[in-house]
């Protein structure tokens, strides 16, 4: 690829996964000689299997105890994956660089306090007048700064206060698609000189009864113990198994990242998305348009593909990579991290971004499935396909 | 029409508005909406939906006159914002496939009550407390209920909006709390820009009001607790204001470059000429006391439209009656304007529409079009008792008839979340 200065960048990446937390940790588990350690929970939300967060010190990005206070897990997550991508940029000391930067953060709602729904459900049981009791229990019962936790916007409203980003602030909603909107949108206002350096990203608390529900109420999870990605056991649920993940990535124009000598990870070709009905092919005649003209050496390629592990779908579009990208590297993250929701895809571009990176060749995830890479990977594709709509790809290549 | 009459002072694509469509509380469509604001009529009742005892505050801005199949706030944000788009696609005389993107502002909306007590009903009785939600995972392993997914997914309104209009590529719903509405159009004003696009859909929509979201903003003391009566409780710029009134409704407005409107034959009715925006870092729900992200907000709106504080002949204020809003609007106005504030005329549309929150950017983006397009300015009613210290030229309770050619519209939001927006009449 030739070089240009509105080329799109990717300087910083913060990430958490139950396989750690940080790009120090993400990098090492990618160049690794060995697949992964699996981390699943399949006790704390039985029959659901997750993913959980690991140890994290929320006082290492977010210093106020008040502010840790004003918060629920989802928005900690997010403000702290967050805070390590501006570290990793070396923008989070930097009050100019931050008060000009954009954000925008794809979100879901923040957490449901369980207690009070199962209590206000159960009285309901035992009542005719449920709007009344409604009105009775929500206001004694509710706590003002649980409706702040939950308000989807406020996790960029938690990233202006905590760290200062204060350029412009936006949030995008609607599972995976949010993901895939908010870094297209950032990688298109970057090319067309609308911002020079955008934070983006997104959380996920996999580890809630209100996120699994979501999931539950077209049986999309996966029960029961884990089996691997690409060969999930089809009698023990939907085969969905979530994940608690962040990714925050830090794009800039390769203008503002020479300019300023940072690092970069890698360079954004290509990014889109789409929807529409999967019937019948199109799910991979659309996959097909978002991947182009691209005509990588398969040998310096890998795709990681964002595959929920929902079990047809998962099933087309291992089919449709291996058609596709045949002989290229595959690595279906969500066998490591888990299905991330709105996260997922954003994730899956921290992982390539870090690969390219590492210039080392990534391990298979399942080694059953999997082949090993003969080198390094020049070229990374990424794909998320939502469990109930939406796709996205995007296509990254290394500083050579 | 020479190649440089449809690019801005950066060489941008100048983006028009060429169709427009709204529903509030004061009615259905562009006009009647339009003869009812201009009229000082009041859309704020006593709400009828839901019970409201023990509860503070009982009126609302609520849209009671359009019918859903199921009565949960999807259905009727969806609902609002096909009615706006189906108006402002007519007006814009687009038929078929729309062939752009959609950016929609849609509330953060959570699973309806009826919904979880629906599922407790098919449930097995408690074992423990708080032990609902296994109780509900177990229904639903019987029973999966795609409907349910789809009442609760954040993505399932635009969805259905892309395959009625045919929009194309990926929708992009979003939630800038009250700045919501003003985001969709900038993100479709910056889709032309970047030339993807010659046109885009933007639409903000709002049916969330349910006696939790009322709760909520209850419990932060946002909301007016003057009940009575109901068309007196929003006064923006009011000493004796005491929060906003919570409302309902939606607004779609039809963006294309202005090459293209032009060579369909289109009738241009404004021109989005900028967009600014300045997040927040100072407190969850309170904003700067300096107002400096307000002041930065606007002064990147004029910016970006090439136009200088003179050039602003009205400005359709964010005047949500909050103590707060209100006052911090005007120290960022004034300090923005300086002295010649004094004579750039001020309405709030809230004081008759209430806050329609995430749909209430693109609302009064209508608005601040059809003011230019007619030439008359919409009172701020309840305008008794002025707040001495916001000294503006609010146009006072009836409306005024003066002629504008550039509209600035403020909104700002919770979450430190603030979006301007510049309008100016379509080019002679």
């Amino acid at each position: 690829m030739t070089r240009a200065g509105n080329d799109v960048v990717i300087t910083g990446i913060g990430i958490v996964s139950c396989q750690g937390v940080g790009a120090g940790a993400h990098a090492a588990m990618l160049s690794a000689a060995d697949a992964p350690v699996l981390k699943i929970d399949t006790e704390r939300f039985s029959p659901y299997p997750v993913h959980p967060l690991p140890a994290i010190d929320w006082s290492e990005q977010i210093a106020r105890r008040g502010d840790q206070r004003q918060m629920e897990n989802w928005q900690r997550l997010g403000v702290f994956t967050a805070g390590l991508a501006l570290d990793d940029a070396g923008f989070k000391d930097d009050a100019d660089a931050c008060g000009s930067m954009d954000m925008i953060v794809a979100a879901g709602g923040g957490e449901r306090d369980i207690a009070v729904d199962s209590l206000i459900v159960d009285e309901a049981l035992k009542r005719n007048d449920r709007e009344r009791l409604l009105n009775e229990k929500l206001t004694t019962e509710l706590r003002p700064t649980l409706f702040l936790a939950q308000l989807s916007n406020l996790l960029a409203g938690n990233i202006s206060i905590v760290h200062k980003v204060t350029g412009s602030s936006r949030t995008f909603m609607g599972e995976e698609a949010a993901g895939i909107s908010a870094v297209e949108t950032a990688f298109h206002r970057i090319r067309a000189g609308q911002s020079t350096h955008t934070l983006v990203g997104s959380a996920l608390v996999a580890e809630r009864q209100d996120v699994i529900l979501l999931y539950e109420a077209i049986s999309a999870h996966a029960t029961g113990g884990w089996t691997p990605l690409w060969s999930r056991d089809e009698s023990a649920g939907g085969g969905i198994i979530t994940g608690s993940a962040a990714a925050f990535l830090v794009l800039e124009s390769r203008q503002n990242a020479e300019a300023r000598g940072a690092r970069i990870y890698a360079t954004i070709d290509a990014i889109g998305g789409d929807r529409g009905n999967r019937e019948a092919g199109r799910l991979e005649a659309r996959l097909d348009r978002l991947a182009g003209d691209l005509d990588a050496d398969p040998a310096g390629t890998v795709v990681f593909s964002g595959a929920s592990g929902a079990h047809d779908l998962t099933a087309r579009e291992k089919a449709w990579a291996g058609g596709r990208f045949a002989g290229s590297a595959l690595r279906g993250y969500s066998a490591v991290t888990g299905q991330a929701l709105e996260a997922q895809f954003p994730l899956g571009l921290a992982l390539a971004a870090l690969a390219l990176g590492n210039g080392q060749p990534v391990p298979p995830f399942d080694a059953h499935a999997e082949t090993p890479m003969p080198g390094p990977a020049t070229t990374a594709v990424v794909t998320t396909v939502g469990h109930a709509r939406g796709e996205g790809l995007a296509i990254l290549s290394a500083e050579t | 029409m020479t190649k440089s009459a449809f690019r801005d002072h950066l060489g941008r694509p100048i983006v028009a508005v060429t169709g427009m469509g709204v529903v509030t509380s004061l009615g259905q469509g562009v006009e009647d909406n339009w003869a009812a604001l201009t009229g000082g009529v009041s859309g704020i009742h006593g709400i009828t939906r839901f019970p409201v005892d023990g509860l503070n505050t009982r009126i609302s801005g609520m849209v009671d006159f359009i019918g859903v199949p199921v009565e949960n706030p999807v259905e009727r944000s969806y609902a609002y914002a096909r009615e706006t788009t189906d108006e402002a696609l007519a007006q814009a005389g687009l038929a078929g496939e729309f062939g752009g993107p959609l950016f929609l502002a849609a509330p953060p909306i959570e699973p309806d009550w009826r919904d979880r007590f629906a599922l407790a009903d098919r449930a097995a009785p408690s074992q423990r407390p708080g032990d609902a939600y296994d109780r509900f995972f177990a229904v639903l392993r019987e029973n999966p209920d795609p409907k349910l997914h789809e009442a609760w997914a954040f993505g399932a309104i635009s969805e259905r909006l892309s395959d009625r209009y045919g929009t194309r590529g990926l929708p992009v719903t979003l939630s800038t709390a009250c700045a919501s509405g003003a985001t969709a159009i900038q993100l479709g004003v910056e889709a032309i820009r970047q030339g993807r696009t010659d046109r885009a859909l933007t639409v903000g929509t709002d049916g969330s009001v349910t006696a939790e979201a009322l709760i909520r903003f209850a419990l932060l003391s946002a909301l007016s607790t003057q009940n009575d009566p109901p068309e007196k409780a929003s006064k923006p710029f009011s000493k004796d204001r005491d929060g906003f009134v919570i409302a309902e409704g939606a607004a779609t407005l039809v963006l294309e470059s202005l090459e293209s409107a032009v060579a369909r034959g289109a009738r241009v009715l404004g021109i989005l000429k900028g967009c600014g925006e300045k997040a927040d870092h100072f407190h969850r729900t309170r904003s700067s006391p300096d107002g400096g992200p307000a002041i930065a907000t606007i002064r990147a709106a004029l910016e970006d439209a090439g136009i200088d504080e003179s050039g602003i002949g009205y400005i359709n204020a964010h005047g949500t009656s909050t103590p707060e809003n209100d006052k911090m609007e005007y120290l960022s106005m004034s300090t923005v304007f300086g002295e010649a504030l004094a004579d750039i005329p001020v309405s709030s549309n809230k004081s008759m529409i209430g806050h329609t929150l995430t749909a209430a950017g693109a609302v009064e983006a209508v608005f601040s079009i059809q003011t230019m397009l007619t030439g008359t300015l919409p009172p701020t009613i309840n305008y008794q008792n002025p707040d001495p210290a916001i000294v503006l030229d609010v146009v006072a309770n009836v409306k005024r008839d003066a002629p504008v050619t550039a509209v600035l519209s403020n909104s700002f939001g919770f979450g430190g979340q603030n979006a301007s927006l510049v309008m100016t009449a379509e080019p002679a």
